[in-house]
């Protein structure tokens, strides 16, 4: 403490605790167009650099908080957590890796799903959490996502699930891949329900989440310059020795290929999915 | 034909030669040497059998991945009748990488899908290597569709390192084929018995996987990743092959354990490739009783089974 504060009566001190609760670095600098933006700035803005427009990732609680409305959204299927079924074990222990991802996010694992309304409309939204192990889906993203999609069912709501994954767990080997068709024979009741099913697909859908439940909307929506594909861009250098097309398995070249309906900018993606949910629900105009 | 032998055959492949040299010797003397054949031949057996008791996963991916170990048109020619091969996907191409038609089973009728690798360099590369682009999954599911309105059960062979990485197959949705194919395999009106019967890899083996029924061959192998590939982005080696393929417990013992798979055909000594006749018939044999079984169940039954047991998949805790 130095001087200067001493003299100051205790009431006004401001405590040194409280600087440090500000996230290190005020300031952050975006990765596209290289501006220095303020950090609440950007957080007010959903991770979109206000200056270019670029998409930075967003964490999934975070995204779902934005999406929803404010009133009467709550987290569901929270209490499934992840087993390290096959004690799997790599240059680290899976266990280990769990057990830091969820000291680092706050997270139990990479899906979260929430219950709530987006402009008065009642659903069902899910996200993939990528700083939880690259958003990798193992089991328990598998449960939560089916959980989400029977609550949908039973209620007749619509599902809405925001993408950010690298593919399969592979610690949990041949287990994750049995989530694709798990997550897509589930997708396919909410077909014959005649329920709608969004896909937004963020940066990244890759593998093993592209190849199921990503791809099987009865709408897909892709944010901005997201990276979409099955075969990550560094393998199919490697397979075909060929430098990539520029934009290669971007948002804006699955929207040429006919792989996306739309690309739609975060900021708006409340007055979208609403817009389109009123439509296919067949709910009055607002 | 002359046997290929792996590096953890090696003391095999040695006996083999001496027992080469000996018959080449016993044909141009006078001298009986039969009867040292006959030893070295039940040593050689019994050598086989003791390396074969405890093979690692790694060695059995090599096994998997055996140049002479039988393909899918190897089988079809030795267990079906009256195949008839059907070709491409109605939209774009034929894909050479999958193989599917109609044929007889015992005099039943059924659909047949399944990868297909080639032999020599030109049919390998006519093949892909068994990597299927998004033409040969569509061009699959036009087939099973097929096989729904026409109530032929559908068997599928799988045998692919994985659904091939390309340019084109990236531009033309690799991913939403094989998303479509795991949805309508998932509701397809019509019994589906699918069998690794050599590699089976990730999500480009999973997409004519989905069904009533997984069958592996003892020596094939199904996997998340390659283990070379989880080796590289695990251990930051892809030297760690052999650990990864431990790790992953990507062999068809280990995946019966886990509940993962039904059942697991075994293999003649030494694998498939010493025996392909047998081998055959083993299959055919393991695919009629599952057939039998399977159609002996009501369509909403086996719909409805098939559903809950994909709903079934995966290990987690749920906190009261």
């Amino acid at each position: 403490m130095s001087w200067f504060e001493k003299l100051m009566p205790t009431r006004i001190r401001t405590e040194g605790g409280n600087k440090r609760t500000v996230p290190e670095g005020l300031w952050t600098k975006c990765d596209a167009c290289a501006s220095v933006i303020y950090r609440a700035e950007l957080e007010r803005n959903q991770e979109v650099c206000p200056k270019c427009g670029h998409h930075m990732r967003i964490r999934a609680r975070r995204r779902l908080q934005a999406f929803l409305d404010e009133a009467g959204r709550e987290e569901l299927f929270s209490r499934i957590e992840p087993v390290d079924m096959l004690r799997f074990r790599d240059s680290k222990k899976y266990r280990d890796r769990l057990n830091q991802a969820q000291k680092g996010t706050g997270e139990s694992d990479a899906l979260i799903v929430m219950q709530g309304q987006v402009q008065g409309i009642p659903l069902v939204a899910s996200a993939f959490d990528f700083a939880f192990m690259g958003g990798s889906m193992g089991s328990v993203v598998g449960e939560r996502f089916v959980r989400a999609v029977n609550h949908c069912l039973e209620r007749e709501l619509p599902l809405v699930c925001f993408s950010a994954s690298g593919g399969a767990r592979m610690q949990e080997a041949l287990f994750s891949l049995m989530q694709m068709a798990k997550t897509s024979a589930a997708l396919g009741r909410m077909k014959q329900a005649g329920l709608p099913y969004i896909s937004v697909m963020t940066d990244p859908t890759m593998g093993g989440v592209s190849a199921s439940l990503a791809m099987l909307g009865d709408v897909h929506i892709a944010e901005p310059n997201a990276l979409i594909g099955f075969a990550g861009p560094r393998v199919i250098e490697q397979t075909v020795r060929e430098t990539l097309p520029e934009g290669f398995q971007r948002s804006e070249f699955l929207l040429e290929h006919g792989a996306i309906d739309m690309i739609v900018d975060r900021r708006e993606m409340r007055d979208k999915v609403a817009r389109l949910l009123g439509i296919f629900m067949h709910r009055s105009a607002s | 034909m002359d046997l290929n032998f792996l590096d953890f055959e090696q003391p095999i492949a040695e006996l083999e030669a001496k027992i080469e040299e000996l018959r080449y010797v016993g044909d141009d003397a006078e001298i009986n040497i039969s009867e040292e054949i006959r030893r070295l031949e039940e040593k050689s057996r019994s050598l086989t059998q003791s390396i074969f008791a405890k093979l690692n996963a790694w060695q059995i991916a090599q096994l998997a991945r055996h140049p002479q170990r039988p393909y899918l048109l190897d089988y079809i020619a030795r267990i079906f009748t009256d195949f008839e091969e059907l070709h491409g996907d109605r939209a774009f191409a034929d894909d050479p990488a999958i193989v599917g038609g109609v044929a007889r089973l015992e005099g039943e009728p059924v659909m047949l899908i399944g990868q297909q690798k080639g032999r020599d360099t030109r049919e390998k590369l006519h093949r892909n290597f068994g990597m299927p682009r998004p033409e040969g999954y569509r061009k699959a599911l036009r087939l099973m569709q097929t096989a729904e309105r026409f109530k032929l059960p559908v068997l599928t062979f799988i045998d692919t390192p994985g659904a091939y990485p390309g340019i084109g197959a990236e531009e033309r949705g690799q991913s939403e084929a094989i998303a479509r194919n795991l949805q309508a395999m998932a509701e397809l009106k019509t019994p589906v018995i699918c069998t690794v019967i050599g590699e089976g890899g990730s999500g480009g083996a999973l997409a004519i996987g989905v069904g009533d029924r997984l069958l592996m061959l003892e020596y094939s192998t199904y996997s998340v990743i390659s283990p070379e590939g989880c080796a590289s982005i695990l251990w930051k080696s892809a030297e760690k092959a052999a650990e990864a393929a431990e790790a992953l417990g990507i062999t068809s013992r280990r995946l019966l354990e886990l509940g993962l798979i039904d059942a697991v055909i075994e293999e003649p000594l030494g694998g498939a490739h010493r025996d392909p006749e047998h081998m055959a018939e083993q299959l055919r044999d393991r695919l009629l009783s599952e057939l039998t079984d399977l159609r002996s169940q009501p369509l909403d039954t086996l719909l409805e089974t098939r559903y809950r047991r994909l709903l079934e998949f995966g290990e987690y805790n749920e906190k009261a």
